[in-house]
């Protein structure tokens, strides 16, 4: 407790000494609220890397399917999501898409949307980076040899069988890089909820630098701060991939 | 070898194999019984692997019948399952799973497929890489192992599912000559304790050892076929001599 | 026959196919016809209008006439966007390829700082880059006697070409680097200098392949001129939001934002498909 009520006597220092006004670092309001911002952005991005891996899953799949109306739709949703501005979707989600659905009323008795501006932030981005994410697995599951999938077949593996004791294991192998680099896209395309008012930490940084009038400091601390959850995600990812790599290969 | 021939377990009979307008097997006949070795002998291309391969309903054929012990094979019908639980094929890229070990290669398809208890298949799977002189390489991956090593992996990952028939296709094509050994004394230590085997391969002299059949086809078709004894000795027709000329 | 494939490739290829860039995804989605695409898109404008017609039934100007009453003013909006990101592009592939002959170099210093900036910069999300740069650049700059306004737009296009930077200087480093060594050691031992080299033989050669990723994070660039819109500066997507309050119809809401969608998919989809075409033909003959 005594180091931290001196680190936090340093900054008060620092600000008053030389004017650099790390705010968060003393002023527990600013902390509180930059820090509740962390943790949505943290939450947010959790939640959308959990929903586009889904996404990814489920549309790969259908992109093996029989009828090919099936297979245009994926197709068709993948260049959507892809070629256009995640900004213009999360409003087209958020304002059109909203006002299209009907209004509910909440506990307090009062009419809200059915799904608030949060619930689109997570909604939009998933698809957006679940439309990367369904071309990362279709890649990987065209890598695998089919020499490999023809051995399960002839041990009697089923079409599903040989996908997922065969197929599956190695093709997430080979995707994990690819999805690891469109996750961090993902973690950092979650700023973009700032747009609808949801408080993630640009949010938060924002309202602190308004108040207290530090743009330059919490500037540095924002970018300091999304390059450290970048890298934990990074770190995480090739924990991952160190975890799955086979012994005997890619040395 | 001559062992007692057995009831027939391969009949294929008159079939045609056709990609596009190219015909790759035409009118092809012949038949394996149990406890026989038949060795397929050609130049490349005559369309020896596709045979193997439409013995175990990977290639579907595009006329005649085969059967195998009891089950037609050209058939839209085709229990694939009971087929491959009858019928094992080792490759010539071995084709093992790489991210699993050696003995869960072994073990992989009697424990999905035949749902049979963990414990059982270990002690078999481990029972095979003894045979096949792995004991030492249980743990390892495919990746750490050497070609041969691979390849006696994957006689024992087709053992596993106690065939009554197995195909070897052109096992020894990718391997060196001293690991090439290892693998051939397996094959021939498998014909000497009766298992019914139906060998693609480029090795005369292992041929003219362990068959007791041979078949030679060319473009396709079977040009002759005998006892390896007759076979080598007096081949009748000019493309078996042009070729054993070149290959001996 | 068939040709059996080892399956040592299985694991090889663990680096994402040869696009350093934003993304990183260079495979080719091309498997789709563009027609099936296209009728994709063709449904979702209908769908957006005809859900819009059927949710105001007491219709007062037609959707479509209204729509088309605002098309030519948020085109020139988009037009806008366009422009930024040519700026933005110019500015970012001139500092970027500074930054990635940087990361190559033989001093060790030079090699340092260009790696932690690019990092920094491809590591950082765009919009708070954008704001960095419009807030922390001075609104003018003394160049010799002369004082001149750095205007908003012009900040925006240096916020945006920050991440470009990053993301070219990535694209050229890894176009360097996927020269075999053996091309710079024949090069040397030709007593060409480095810069002889660099210039006359890895070159030319490398850029063929920065070219596709490049494109990529052209295409990344344009979709994400709109986040202009958001530190204040006006372009198609603020004039949609402004159309839209204008008319105070939510019934508006779906068709106008689906138009502006669509504006940008029929701008970054073909550079989408051509990226691919050229990474398929690039990568044939390597």
């Amino acid at each position: 407790m005594g180091s931290m009520q001196a680190i936090a006597d340093w900054f008060k220092w620092l600000a008053g000494a030389h004017g650099i006004n790390v705010s968060i670092a003393y002023d527990a309001f600013d902390r509180a609220r930059f820090l509740t911002g962390l943790s949505t952005t943290v939450w947010l991005s959790v939640a959308c890397i959990v929903l586009s891996i889904l996404v990814g899953l489920v549309g790969a799949w259908l992109q093996g399917a029989r009828s090919p109306l099936v297979r245009a739709a994926v197709a068709g949703f993948v260049q959507f999501f892809r070629n256009t501005p995640p900004l213009v979707q999360l409003a087209f989600f958020y304002f059109a898409v909203s006002a299209a659905l009907p209004m509910v009323t909440d506990q307090f008795g009062a009419r809200v949307p059915l799904v608030n501006n949060v619930g689109w932030a997570v909604i939009s981005f998933s698809l957006f980076a679940g439309a990367f994410n369904i071309e990362i697995f279709r890649s990987g599951i065209e890598a695998v040899p089919q020499a490999t999938t023809e051995a399960a077949e002839a041990l009697g593996y089923t079409r599903l069988q040989s996908y997922i004791y065969v197929v599956f294991p190695l093709a997430f192998r080979i995707c994990l890089p690819a999805l690891g680099n469109n996750l961090v896209n993902l973690v950092k395309t979650t700023t973009l909820a700032y747009a609808i008012g949801v408080p993630e930490l640009l949010y938060a940084a924002a309202q602190v630098w308004s108040e207290t009038f530090n743009v330059r400091e919490m500037m540095v601390v924002l970018l300091l701060t999304y390059v450290a959850i970048v890298a934990v995600l990074v770190w995480f990812m090739q924990r991952w991939e160190r975890r799955l790599r086979i012994p005997g290969y890619n040395a | 070898m001559s062992h007692e021939l057995g009831a027939p377990i391969v009949v294929i009979d008159a079939i045609e194999k056709r990609f596009g307008a190219l015909v790759v097997l035409r009118d092809i006949s012949l038949t394996v019984r149990r406890g026989e070795c038949v060795c397929v002998i050609g130049p490349s291309g005559s369309g020896k692997s596709t045979l193997l391969r439409a013995i175990n309903a990977l290639v579907p054929v595009s006329k005649g019948s085969i059967r195998v012990d009891g089950i037609e094979v050209n058939d839209p019908d085709l229990d694939k399952l009971a087929l491959r639980r009858k019928v094992g094929i080792v490759f010539q890229q071995y084709n093992l799973f790489p991210h699993k070990t050696a003995l869960e290669n072994v073990m992989m398809a009697p424990l999905h497929v035949l749902k049979q208890p963990k414990d059982e298949v270990e002690a078999r799977a481990r029972r095979l890489l003894a045979k096949v002189r792995l004991s030492d390489k249980e743990g390892a991956y495919p990746g750490e192992l050497s070609g041969g090593q691979q390849q006696r992996v994957a006689i024992a990952r087709s053992l596993a599912m106690n065939p009554t028939l197995m195909l070897f296709d052109e096992v020894t094509a990718a391997l060196d000559p001293e690991t090439k050994k290892e693998v051939l004394v397996t094959i021939r230590e498998l014909a000497a304790e009766g298992m019914t085997c139906m060998l693609v391969t480029h090795e005369m002299g292992f041929a003219a050892e362990v068959a007791d059949h041979i078949y030679f086809t060319d473009g396709g078709t079977i040009v002759e076929h005998g006892p390896p004894a007759e076979f080598f000795k007096n081949a009748r027709h000019e493309r078996t001599r042009a070729f054993l000329d070149q290959v001996l | 026959m068939k040709t059996g494939q080892t399956d040592l490739p299985v694991l090889l290829p663990s680096r994402p196919p040869a696009t350093p860039g934003e993304w990183g995804l260079s495979d080719a989605s091309a498997v789709f016809g563009s027609r099936k695409v296209l009728a994709a898109l063709v449904a979702f404008a209908v769908l957006s209008v005809a859900v819009a017609e059927a949710a105001d039934a007491n219709a007062r100007p037609g959707i479509l006439a209204t729509v088309l009453k605002w098309t030519p003013l948020i085109a020139t909006g988009f037009l806008f966007n366009l422009a930024v990101s040519v700026a933005s592009m110019a500015v970012g592939t001139v500092a970027g390829v500074m930054l990635g002959l940087g990361q190559i170099s033989i001093f060790r210093p030079v090699r340092g700082i260009s790696w932690a900036a690019t990092q920094f910069f491809r590591n950082s999300p765009w919009l708070v880059l954008l704001f960095f740069a419009m807030f922390l650049l001075p609104f003018e700059m003394k160049i010799g006697g002369v004082t001149v306004a750095l205007p908003a737009w012009f900040k925006a296009i240096i916020g945006l070409a920050l991440p470009v930077m990053a993301n070219v200087a990535e694209i050229v480093r890894g176009g360097i680097r996927s020269i075999p060594v053996g091309q710079w050691e024949s090069a040397e031992s030709l007593a060409f200098t480095r810069f002889q080299t660099l210039w006359r033989i890895i070159l030319p050669q490398a850029v063929k392949r920065m070219i596709p990723p490049w494109m990529n994070l052209y295409a990344i660039l344009t979709m994400a001129t709109t986040l202009i819109s958001v530190v204040g500066i006006q372009d198609a997507m603020t004039l949609t939001r402004g159309a839209l309050v204008a008319e105070a119809r939510t019934d508006l809401y779906l068709p106008l934002y689906a138009m502006l969608l669509l504006l940008f998919f029929v701008y970054c989809y073909p550079i989408a498909r051509l990226t691919q075409a050229l990474e398929r033909r690039f990568a044939v003959r390597i």
